[in-house]
């Protein structure tokens, strides 16, 4: 089992340094979820079909990161205090290329 | 007054399950949801998705899911209040309950099953300063009576389905229809974006994309939107009314002031009995409650529902013995006076 480190900052400013694993098939909102680090019902709504835009998060650091599917762009398209570096959590499965990853999740909306 | 035995809120698939299950115990059974029509999560957010972990389902649509769960409860008949959410409980001094919506409905019941899922869906309001103030002065987040937009002039923001399916039907009602858009693809149904299309090449919708509405004009009441179009300078567009439909987020609203037990956003429940909560006869049963080893499944909603009818048949009959019957066994008797049961086995003699 490899264990990577994802650096979350939640709504409220707070930054967690949280060991993410990499074999679960694992996404990025369902790591905040698991760690508790937004309040159930204010992340993941839709589970993880990019249907809500309740994960979305700005990413902080120059990773590379799987390509955008339109799902994700749509909903982004829709949603609020959206930036240039806004993604879906729910959209990015952990992987090893993933270590050191920075990400702040956007406020609830 | 509506009279039930019990008081279902949400009508989502574990709201709905449970009228099945109560009417097997010979108990009618009314709902309440915020939405304009049953189905919770399944029917408003992803009803052209695939669950594959209903039984004997290898795979459904959850919009197909709610379509045959309201077959299989139709015989009992269930009552339905939508539209409205459910406000304030108040028990009476026979423990039973009043529930209260937001439109003054009042329903009585012995038995209330809170099966609200994540909450009551509420529009999700675009943060632009100062729309608060103009909220129900020609700033509308959902579109309940249509003609008070009779040859209006109105802007619609939004990408999906309700975005678009407004905006083709209030082509027919209002004096100008625009739509805005942060890209130039939507969300929405196929047919209804070739709609859009259609009207939009007819001159009857005006589209500006990619753009977004970025303040609301007016004094009191609503005169106009700015609107921002990429790189471009800001449009002033003159409008009686702004209609953002970006969607909706469930918020557990009002049933987290009714005294229960809440633990993160949900409400506890006892799971080794009956999923009853800290308050005798409220049940919460489905994703709105919450138990060590609680698992958020449609699949797990239904076990909950069952056991929550049977406690509820207790309640309502303390001096019956029951026992549980297969509906192999004993049919399904509706309340309709249909029944279905079990052709009876064909006997041949050989000679």
């Amino acid at each position: 089992m490899t264990d990577i480190t994802i650096k979350i900052t939640d709504r409220n400013g707070t930054l967690h340094e949280v060991l993410a694993p990499t074999d679960m098939a694992m996404n990025i909102m369902e790591l905040v979820r698991s760690h508790e680090l937004a309040p159930e019902g204010t992340i993941g709504v839709c589970g993880g079909m990019a249907m809500c835009a309740s994960c979305q998060c700005y990413i902080k650091s120059d990773h590379e990161l799987p390509e955008m599917s339109s799902d994700e762009d749509l909903m982004l398209a829709e949603a609020f205090y959206v930036e240039d570096n806004s993604r879906l959590s729910c959209q990015i499965p952990i992987t090893i290329k993933l270590d050191g990853l920075e990400i702040e999740l956007a406020p609830e909306s | 007054m509506i009279k039930t035995d019990i008081l279902i809120i949400g009508a989502g698939p574990t709201g709905l399950f449970a009228v099945f299950e109560a009417g097997l115990l010979k108990l009618k059974c009314h709902l309440i949801d915020a939405l304009p029509q049953p189905g919770g999560q399944c029917s408003e957010i992803y009803p052209k998705k695939p669950i594959y972990d209903i039984p004997a389902y290898p795979e459904i649509l959850a919009g197909d899911l709610t379509t045959k769960l309201l077959e299989q409860i139709a015989s009992f008949q269930p009552g339905f209040t939508l539209g409205e959410r459910a406000e304030t409980i108040e028990k009476l001094e026979d423990d039973t309950f009043i529930v209260t919506t937001n439109k003054g409905t009042k329903h009585h019941a012995p038995i209330i099953a809170i099966a609200g899922g994540l909450g009551s869906f509420e529009p999700r309001k675009p943060p632009i300063p100062n729309i608060a103030n103009f909220e129900d002065s020609g700033v509308e987040y959902i579109i309940r009576d249509p003609e008070m937009y009779r040859n209006k002039k109105v802007v619609i923001a939004g990408g999906g389905d309700s975005a678009l399916d407004w905006a083709i039907f209030l082509t027919d009602v209002a004096a100008e229809v625009t739509l805005v858009h942060r890209r130039n693809e939507f969300r929405g149904a196929l047919d209804s974006v070739d709609k859009v299309q259609e009207l939009k090449n007819a001159g009857k919708i005006n589209m500006i994309t990619p753009a977004e509405v970025t303040e609301v004009l007016g004094d009191k009441k609503v005169t106009g939107v700015s609107i921002t179009k990429n790189g471009e300078e800001e449009i002033i567009l003159d409008v009686d009314h702004f209609i953002p439909l970006f969607g909706l987020s469930p918020k557990l609203g009002p049933i987290a002031n009714w005294g229960l037990d809440i633990e993160k956003n949900a409400i506890k429940v006892n799971n080794a009995l009956d999923y009853q909560t800290n308050i005798p006869g409220i049940y919460a049963i489905g994703d709105v409650n919450t138990y060590p080893g609680k698992l958020k499944l449609i699949l797990c909603g239904f076990h909950e529902a069952t056991l929550m009818c049977q406690s509820a048949y207790k309640r309502i009959h303390p001096n019956k013995k029951y026992v549980m019957k297969y509906t192999t066994v004993g049919g399904v008797e509706g309340f309709d006076g249909t029944k279905k049961e079990a052709p009876k086995a064909v006997v041949k003699k050989i000679e």
